[in-house]
């Protein structure tokens, strides 16, 4: 009997951690079906436009996995972006290399190697980093890259690499246009999915552990240091395969996608939509690339302030993001270890076992 | 051979000695109080086995081996687990979450991204609120738990990883009289599974509870015995009618 009643209290207890999301999957699938159908209304220019906000997209998502998820202060965001730039630009203009087999997987490795091999300095020292080490650590590096493609004489120096032959895939050569457009669709849509994966998974709960306690997680026996380096490089890794996007698409590379400036501009973008939710980080792009362009065709000489105004009014009033307007904090904490679909038999009675 | 052995443990924080050269055992399935007056050094001793902190001197084994310097994530892996004494538990994540993330410390990394272990781990979370009394808040944010319930949410994180050793650094502060009966009741029956350590300053809890106490006073071990002897130990009462 009282097996039965055990079995009763466990299935009517609610094993979800919060009601299910319902704002989020509904942006996402808005933006996704805008996104799909925007090249059909959109004049040229503005193929050309929006594909470059969707290659950033990307860049904003990889600061989101490792701010809003991990905790993790990166201003360096834009050194995996720009290194990975530099690196398949390189590789078509010396050894002509240009397939999209190779140089794109080429621009994730490069930022995957390279945001490990930072980690291995900011993250994987003896004593867990605090945040400002991290961050001046990340944004120091990335001054230093800017820097070194400035003094560089075989990357260009301050004029960067020019006239990068058009990317291929087989026989046709992707250039500005429709289908570069629907390429940086599909990666931007393949990797959301990766981190929306990542983040919902029971990788995602430890994650969230970390942001919240970072110093309780290691007294469960959690290795702290060796989660945030693996999502560091995974984010690298997002960031490198969108320099590689940048490159090819805008057809040259410069010592800006490399600096400070861009890696601060990502932070403004993910704050701005609102950080771990990912999709507040898309829409932070969007809306700030689009009022940008409006204001500085409107406003030639104060666009800049009127900008600066709007981000610190959102940031001062909504400082979880644009996204806080239509979302809840509940459903911006998120839900874990989801196993989709199927449900559970405890006790004699079903109990719903997603997260 | 003792499950847990500290021989000598000094903790020296710039010119104050915390703890000067204690030692400090702890058999397997004994449940072991540690107190003092405030200062006397308690919490650093814990802190030192736990591996929040690590100590100037002396050596510290744990099922025979040394763990004087490793983090507290090896402990942890060995059977070590810490309450802590301000509550660490994760505001924002639900009570439920909360347990799954003391539970799955030990999947692998594989397991974690795949999400294996979630549906396996489901019953335990769900047997571990039970017996926690926090079933009815199971999808409930952590913060919005009483004082008492978020104690015994820390204590059943401590717990979730079925520890050989578990560490308990004031589980009843600031709870109720009520919370610190049924928080007795809670703690009672992990005798069968686990050695304890407690520290505590309300002595009618640690009275009811302890088999074995160990009296601090300016980081050194003053008595140490079973619950009898320290209530006629005439160095123990000097301590605490004069000082306590």
């Amino acid at each position: 009997m009282i097996g039965k009643a055990v079995g009763a209290a466990r299935a009517a207890a609610p094993t979800r951690a919060f009601p299910r999301a319902s704002m989020i999957p509904v942006l996402e699938v808005c933006l996704l079906v805008i996104f799909a159908g925007l090249p059909i209304v959109l004049k040229d220019f503005w193929v050309v436009f929006v594909t470059r906000v969707l290659i950033l997209t990307l860049l904003s998502l990889s600061f989101d996995l490792v701010w809003g998820f991990a905790g993790i202060m990166s201003f360096g965001q834009a050194l995996f972006f720009g290194a990975a730039g530099y690196g398949v630009a390189l590789v078509a203009r010396d050894l002509g290399i240009r397939a999209i087999w190779v140089v794109l997987p080429l621009a994730l490795v490069i930022g995957l190697l390279l945001s490990f091999l930072l980690a291995c300095f900011v993250l994987l020292g003896r004593h867990p980093p605090s945040i400002i080490f991290v961050a001046l650590g990340t944004l120091t590096c990335s001054y230093a890259g800017d820097r070194l493609a400035r003094g560089w004489y075989y990357l260009g120096g301050q004029n960067g690499i020019p006239s990068i032959p058009l990317m291929t895939a087989g026989s046709y050569e992707l250039g500005e246009g429709v289908a570069y457009y629907y390429l940086a669709l599909v990666t931007v849509v393949g990797a959301y999915l990766v981190c929306r994966f990542l983040v919902r998974s029971q990788f995602g709960l430890a994650l969230a552990g970390i942001r919240i306690q970072e110093a309780r997680m290691a007294f469960f026996g959690y290795k702290v240091q060796t989660l945030k380096a693996i999502v560091f490089s995974v984010a690298g890794a997002i960031a490198g395969l969108a320099g590689g996007l940048y490159a090819f698409h805008e057809g040259f590379v410069w010592p800006n996608m490399l600096g400070v400036v861009l890696s601060t501009q990502i932070v403004l973008y993910a704050l701005f939509g609102g950080v771990g939710t990912l999709i507040g980080a898309v829409i932070g792009v969007v809306v700030i690339e689009i009022v940008s362009f409006v204001l500085a065709d409107n406003y030639q000489t104060v666009w800049p302030i009127l900008l600066g105004v709007l981000l610190l009014l959102v940031i001062l009033f909504r400082p979880g993001g644009l996204i806080s307007l239509v979302v809840p904090e509940r459903e911006r904490i998120g839900a874990f270890g989801a196993v989709s679909g199927r449900r559970k038999h405890v006790g004699g009675e079903a109990v719903d076992g997603t997260a | 051979m003792a499950l847990l052995e500290a021989r000598g443990v000094t903790k020296i924080f710039g010119q104050l000695a915390a703890l000067g050269g204690v030692d400090f055992t702890v058999e397997e399935k004994q449940i072991h109080g540690l107190i003092g007056p405030n200062g006397s050094g308690k919490s650093t001793l814990l802190k030192c086995i736990a591996g929040a902190e690590l100590p100037t001197g002396g050596t510290i084994r744990f099922s025979g081996r040394d763990i004087t310097l490793a983090p507290p994530a090896e402990r942890a892996r060995v059977g070590l687990s810490l309450k802590f004494q301000l509550t660490s538990v994760m505001p924002p994540l639900s009570v439920y979450d909360n347990v799954l993330l003391a539970l799955q410390a030990r999947t692998s990394l594989p397991g974690l991204v795949f999400s294996r272990t979630r549906g396996v781990l489901h019953d335990r979370v769900m047997g571990l609120l039970e017996e926690f009394r926090l079933l009815e808040r199971a999808k409930a944010p952590a913060a919005i738990l009483s004082h008492g319930q978020q104690q015994w949410l820390e204590i059943t994180m401590a717990v979730a990883r079925e520890p050989t050793l578990l560490l308990l650094d004031e589980p009843t502060a600031g709870m109720s009289l009520e919370e610190r009966r049924a928080t007795g009741e809670l703690l009672r029956p992990l005798k069968r599974s686990c050695a304890m350590v407690i520290v505590e300053h309300d002595l009618d809890f640690i009275r009811e509870i302890c088999d074995v106490l160990t009296v601090l006073d300016q980081g050194r071990v003053l008595d140490s015995g079973t619950v009898e002897h320290i209530q006629k130990s005439a160095k123990v009462q000097e301590v605490y009618l004069t000082r306590v």
